[in-house]
């Protein structure tokens, strides 16, 4: 072969390299944290999943991670931090509070935190395991390759915004001079 | 052990402040008339023989049907003669009121906050007596028994979709 070609579109290359770098911010509330650490933990040790960087600034992070009960009170808070985080973004709602509210039916608890804001993945379970955590990221990295996520679908729907569909040439390609 | 605390508050009140008293499984309560409220808890705290000077807890408990409707609740314990007392009052529906007690024990003011968010029993004298769990939007007061069980007041428009 005197040249190789890879004809992967730009779009499918940058969300291949978002799926693995994602950066996340846990809006940890409750009991589910307890459970939610142990992902970090060496046992399960969610840095084989690119997602090992926590970061404790929304406007750093583009993976919402709303770990436990979520408060009418503390709603504005959360649409808050989603609105500082760059886009694309992305969210989890970690164990069946921050999903649906859970048991919870009274006058203080949001009945899920989609209340508020778009949720792209949900993780049943009081507590989830850590292995629901990673089997839901990698569910989200599927949708991360495929554009999929709430945050991408507005972005290409609302704001026009389309990825450059350029192809990627490698450098057998270019010594060649020959074009696709 | 803890009875010297109610023979102590019989002999000394003895103009009708204290209404009722009593003792179940080793723990003395005493009912005392709201006006006295106050009076009677410096007494205890300042008084040698009880020495409560420990502000442990106050609450409130909604009785619903019972006139007067609310009993608030305190809690006091003696560090030094290790014994403590439940002091109850009477607090009627239409006007619901009692002396504050920060001026006794700052700790209460939390406490006091937290029973007039949640019951809307006020605290003449408190501070800074100002919703503490709930916002300050919030309508009614959720630990009332007659309050509905679906009275959630979100702060924020919800998405279009959600479900309550």
């Amino acid at each position: 072969m005197p040249f190789s070609v890879y004809t992967s579109k730009l779009a499918q290359a940058v969300n291949w390299a978002r799926k693995f770098s994602l950066f996340e911010y846990p809006f940890v509330t409750a009991c589910c944290g307890m459970e939610f650490m142990a992902t970090w933990a060496p046992k399960y040790d969610i840095a084989r999943f690119g997602a090992e960087l926590p970061r404790f600034s929304p406007r750093q992070a583009d993976l919402l991670i709303v770990v436990g009960t979520i408060t009418e009170r503390q709603g504005p808070v959360l649409r808050r931090i989603y609105d500082q985080m760059c886009e694309p973004k992305w969210v989890i709602a970690y164990g069946v509070c921050a999903s649906t509210g859970g048991f919870y039916q009274n006058y203080s608890a949001m009945p899920g935190a989609d209340q508020v804001i778009p949720v792209d993945v949900y993780i049943p379970g009081c507590p989830p395991r850590p292995e629901q955590m990673l089997d839901a990221l990698v569910m989200l990295q599927e949708r991360i390759q495929k554009g999929e996520g709430h945050s991408q679908v507005v972005l290409r729907a609302e704001r026009g915004y389309v990825a450059p569909d350029v192809a990627i040439r490698a450098e057998g390609d270019v010594k060649e001079g020959r074009g696709r | 052990m803890a009875k010297i605390i109610l023979d102590r508050l019989v002999e000394h009140f003895v103009a009708g402040e204290i209404v009722e008293t009593g003792s179940q499984h080793g723990n003395e309560w005493a009912r005392v008339a709201p006006a006295n409220w106050r009076a009677v808890a410096q007494f205890l705290r300042d008084d040698p023989v009880t020495a409560l000077n420990m502000f442990i807890d106050l609450t409130c408990v909604d009785r619903l049907g019972r006139t007067p409707r609310f009993d608030v609740v305190m809690h006091l314990y003696s560090v030094d003669k290790k014994h403590r007392v439940r002091l109850l009052a009477a607090v009627s529906e239409e006007d619901p009121h009692i002396d504050s007690l920060v001026a006794l024990w700052p700790g209460a003011n939390w406490f006091e906050r937290e029973a007039f968010d949640l019951y809307g029993v006020r605290f003449v004298g408190h501070p800074d007596l100002r919703r503490i769990l709930m916002y300050p939007e919030f309508v009614g007061h959720p630990l009332r028994k007659d309050f509905p069980k679906e009275g959630r007041q979100p702060l924020l428009r919800r998405l279009p979709g959600s479900v309550d």
